[in-house]
């Protein structure tokens, strides 16, 4: 039999503001346990939540950029259950009256644009984090505890374990270009719940689904759900039945596993916090964010095919975040060579990047000193060798390009005479392959160009090097 | 006359010309506690030491000229207030030593103004009873009639003014427990509008209904307290953010000319001859100082007690699952795992009622019953709410017994918590819909004990009850009787 995989994805966005959901505490990550923490997010007796209007307007953001509308009145909820990570005992959230709703995100799916619909955006306080120790004990952490969180989720209109990384890639694309998430998945501030069903192809039921909890990167998320698709089609193809559960995904098996099952299923209790008033949303208050939005990927990926001329794979590439983009941009400015800048970028500056570790907002070359290196490239000082040597300096020693040129004696050379002189040299001396060049050898000709730019220390301009060498072998 | 048996405007005013030092006022109180709280009960924790030293501060700041309203007065709150390195136990095992590391907002503000703190009094557990008995530390005893009953869930609160043991003291109300035990001691209690005082520090039991609110020996001292807590609070979203009038001038405009309105469904058949007869003079006595009365209709009283006992359970189901054992409070000694932990320390930590509300509350918010009980009775509350917007389209005030009878016997009621529940059928109302209400005493039964008047009026409209309540203190000597001890 085939099998149709059905796949729907919950998200968990950590937003970036300074302080919690309901108190104001920090959001910092990292800090000794429990030192980011006060009365209200130890939920100690009497003790009262206060909303941050940041965390409104981010979703209020969030909903724009993914096509939702957004909701007048805001309610938030208490989801009532006993965990040593939850002081409270319940978690505020929002349940029927969420702040987005019906959105959508395009993905490509091979040639093809498909729409992946959101069903719903809320607004929700993180809970804190056990800590297992060595002794057999456990700790509670506090400091995550009302961190606070959107979760946005989709329809079940993915198909695909690829399609699930492209939409969750845009969604994490887009919260990032908002700035709202400072998108550090290793620390959780991105991470996913994936709904995953099998369903015989040509069907139009659902199977049963299982949810996989909490994997927090992109690879993560397409091993698990490929498992857990072959995992259900094997089931139902040797006569089982997939049973509603919660999984958890092991990273280091690649397998999923059964963490409770549906007849452990909570009864959450649901009901309006007592303890907050509606958050009451005005067009105004939408429009003035609207106003306020970055430009978000999809545009300025237009942008760039139309005012740079750029190729839509460099645009693309360069779009992928806005740090990247920004930098692009600062540098194609500067240079006034769009192509070449994303060239750079998407090569030399990459790759550099990557070997050492460091996001391009963190790059020791900054957008100008890339701008001047290509500047000297394209007025012909350098050649494109010597202009990688150039980039390492930079890199390395900071600096700007024409002054390393000039104080290292970099300049490439096209006076002819010099070049012609060192040609001459090396004819002489080798006059046996210059035999063998002219019984019809070209292949010789290479050893030729690497001799006199070897004699000229590499600064000979490769193009007259190429002319001279052919006329004066031609004899 | 001893200084414990004065009011807090009276006891200001010496203060200011130097008459007596708020030490010696605090010394007859401490005095007074010791003599007296035996028998009575009415306090969980005294602070003997904190309080002189409180109290010779205030005597510094009232020398350099610097005399607040409540510079240098002894008062006493309700073991529901956290207080700073307080041992703070809202009357349960469950916090029997939880010291409190912050101050409640309306107690900052007191403090602020340097006032003194003698103790922290009795109540029912989680603020969840009407008679006092629902306490881990025992029943209060009414200084009227030590075998009755104090009323609740404040019942410390009010028996400690009637015993003469503090000056002043807040109490809590979420369906009467400042103004049935206000009307069951013969003190003032006044439960202001929602939204009017801050909650934030007040251990919650039903958030949509909890109110904080003075209990004075009379009207002027209710005013006078009332506006040292009320206002805007950052730190409760449900405080509201409208100024706060001067209460105690608003009290000399008199009852002259105002419309009081009889809730027909409050003047029942079942009435106890002793309160019917504590209301009639009552009218009588506001007819002779110029108030008209109409009779008006709140329809749907019936229904309040069912509604207030699922909004209310439902609330305190989910307020009350932070005591878990894990970070503070009661811990089992012996548990098998997490949950176990969990189920033995509530179980263990709580008392029998609060397990019944939490039962209840849990209940009502499950899926399958959710929209039958919790949905529905918001729905009722809100036709509660109407009564009152409506009736006070046509008077100013209404006029209402406090609680259907004098103070009960202790043990009376406790086997029968629906009898006991129907006690509050009078002041459930009033924190469905939000409104202000003060309990002032008006008479007494055949037996010596104290009937309390209700008077309520619109969102924020304290200054008309209090203008009414002060005009009958004034025309009658209720609120000067005294209980023996």
């Amino acid at each position: 039999m085939k099998f149709q995989p059905v796949i729907g994805l919950e998200v968990h966005v950590q937003l970036k503001t300074d302080s919690k959901i309901f108190c104001g505490c920090s959001t910092r990550f990292g800090a000794e346990p429990n030192l980011n923490t006060c009365p209200v997010c130890l939920a100690l007796p009497g003790a009262l939540p206060v909303l941050n209007q940041k965390v409104v307007e981010f979703a209020i953001m969030a909903g724009l950029a993914t096509n939702c509308s957004i909701s007048p009145t805001n309610i938030f909820a208490r989801k009532n259950y006993f965990y040593p990570d939850l002081p409270k005992g319940y978690q505020i959230s929002q349940f029927d009256l969420p702040i987005c709703l019906t959105g959508h995100l395009d993905i490509a799916v091979g040639d093809q644009t498909k729409r992946i619909g959101i069903t719903r955006i809320h607004m929700e306080e993180d809970a804190g984090k056990l800590v297992h120790g060595q002794d057999g004990g456990s700790g509670v952490d506090l400091n995550r505890a009302g961190t606070p969180l959107l979760e946005v989720v989709s329809e079940p209109d993915m198909r695909t374990a690829d399609e699930a990384v492209a939409y969750l890639k845009k969604l994490y694309q887009i919260v990032t270009y908002l700035g709202i998430c400072d998108g550090n998945m290793e620390e959780g501030s991105f991470r996913c719940d994936a709904n995953i069903s099998v369903m015989p192809v040509g069907s139009d039921t659902f199977g049963t689904r299982a949810e996989i909890k909490n994997v927090n990167s992109f690879k993560f998320v397409k091993a698990a759900i490929e498992y857990e698709i072959a995992r259900q089609c094997e089931l139902i193809e040797d006569g089982g039945t997939v049973v509603q559960e919660t999984r958890l995904f092991d990273p280091n098996k690649g397998v999923t596993r059964s963490m409770r099952g549906k007849e452990e299923a909570h009864d959450y209790r649901y009901f309006p916090d007592p303890d907050l008033v509606p958050v009451v949303i005005s067009d105004d208050w939408i429009n003035r964010v609207k106003s306020d939005l970055p430009e978000l990927p999809e545009t300025k990926f237009n942008r760039f095919l139309t005012e740079y001329s750029l190729p839509e794979y460099d645009a693309d590439v360069l779009t992928s975040s806005r740090p990247l983009a920004d930098y692009f941009e600062q540098c194609a400015q500067a240079c006034n060579n769009a192509k070449s800048a994303a060239n750079w970028i998407m090569g030399e500056l990459t790759r550099a990047l990557n070997d050492n570790g460091i996001a391009v907002e963190e790059s020791p070359v900054s957008p100008a000193q890339l701008a001047g290196l290509i500047k000297l490239i394209d007025g012909g000082t350098i050649s494109g060798t010597i202009a990688k040597k150039v980039f390492e300096e930079i890199w390395k020693n900071g600096g700007e390009a024409a002054a390393i040129v000039e104080q290292q004696g970099l300049a490439q050379v096209s006076d002819t005479g010099a070049i012609e002189a060192a040609i001459d040299q090396i004819m002489a001396a080798n006059m046996g392959q210059v035999e063998e060049y002219r019984g019809g050898k070209d292949k010789v000709f290479g050893f030729f160009v690497g001799q006199v730019m070897k004699a000229m220390k590499g600064k000979a301009n490769p193009a007259v090097v190429n002319d001279l060498l052919k006329q004066k072998l031609a004899g | 006359m001893e200084l414990y048996e004065q009011t807090i405007h009276d006891l200001q005013g010496q203060l200011q010309a130097r008459q007596v030092s708020s030490v010696e006022i605090t010394t007859s109180f401490l005095n007074r506690i010791a003599s007296t709280d035996p028998s009575i009960n009415a306090f969980i924790t005294v602070t003997k030491e904190q309080a002189l030293a409180d109290a010779a501060a205030a005597d510094q700041r009232i020398a350099t000229g610097d005399c607040a309203p409540l510079t240098g007065i002894p008062v006493a709150l309700k073991d529901i207030f956290l207080t700073e390195g307080v041992r703070t136990t809202c009357a349960s095992k469950m916090l029997d030593t939880f010291i409190a590391p912050y101050d409640a907002t309306a107690w900052a503000r007191m403090k602020s103004q340097g006032a003194v703190l003698l103790g922290k009094l009795n109540q029912d557990e989680f603020a969840m009873g009407s008679s006092c008995e629902n306490s881990a530390f025992g029943p209060t005893r009414n200084p009227w009639n030590k075998e009755h009953i104090p009323g609740g869930s404040s019942g410390g609160s009010a028996a400690a003014i009637a015993a003469q043991q503090a000056v002043a003291t807040l109490g809590t109300d979420t369906g009467g427990s400042i103004r049935q035990p206000a009307s069951h001691c013969g003190c003032v209690g006044l439960k202001p509008t929602y939204g009017r005082v801050s909650r934030y520090g007040v251990i919650a039991y039903a958030s949509s209904l909890d109110q904080v609110g003075p209990m004075t020996r009379d009207v002027t001292d209710a005013a006078l307290l009332l506006e040292a807590i009320a206002g805007h609070d950052p730190k409760d979203s449900t405080s509201v953010d409208c100024p706060v009038p001067d209460y105690r001038a608003a009290l000399k405009q008199g009852v002259k000319g105002l419309k009081i309105g009889l809730p027909k469904e409050y003047f029942i058949d079942g009435l106890d001859p002793d309160v019917q007869k504590a209301m009639d003079q009552a009218i009588a006595v506001y007819r002779q100082l110029g108030a008209e009365f109409v009779e008006v209709s709140l329809p749907h009283t019936n229904y309040a007690v069912a509604t207030y006992y699922l909004i209310a359970t439902a609330e305190a189901s989910s307020n009350l699952a932070r005591y878990e054992g894990v970070r503070f409070g009661h811990r089992a000694k012996e548990s098998s795992g997490l949950i176990d932990l969990m189920m033995q320390s509530r179980s263990e930590g709580f008392g029998a009622e609060v397990k019944r509300r939490i039962m209840l509350g849990t209940y009502a918010l499950s899926s399958g019953y959710y929209d039958a009980y919790y949905i529905k009775a918001q729905k009722v509350r809100t036709l509660i709410q109407r009564d009152f917007i409506d009736a006070f389209k046509s008077v100013d005030l209404l006029l209402t017994p406090v609680a259907p009878t004098p103070a009960f016997k202790i043990g009376e009621k406790t086997a029968d918590p629906l009898q006991m529940y129907l006690s509050d059928i009078f002041t459930i109302p009033v924190n469905l819909a939000g409104i202000c209400g003060i309990s002032v005493p008006a008479g007494e039964s055949y037996n010596g004990l104290p009937i309390g008047l209700q008077l309520l009026g619109r969102p924020f409209g304290e200054e008309t009850i209090l203008r009414a309540a002060f005009d009958f203190e004034q025309a009658t000597d209720w609120h000067t009787k005294k209980a023996t001890l």
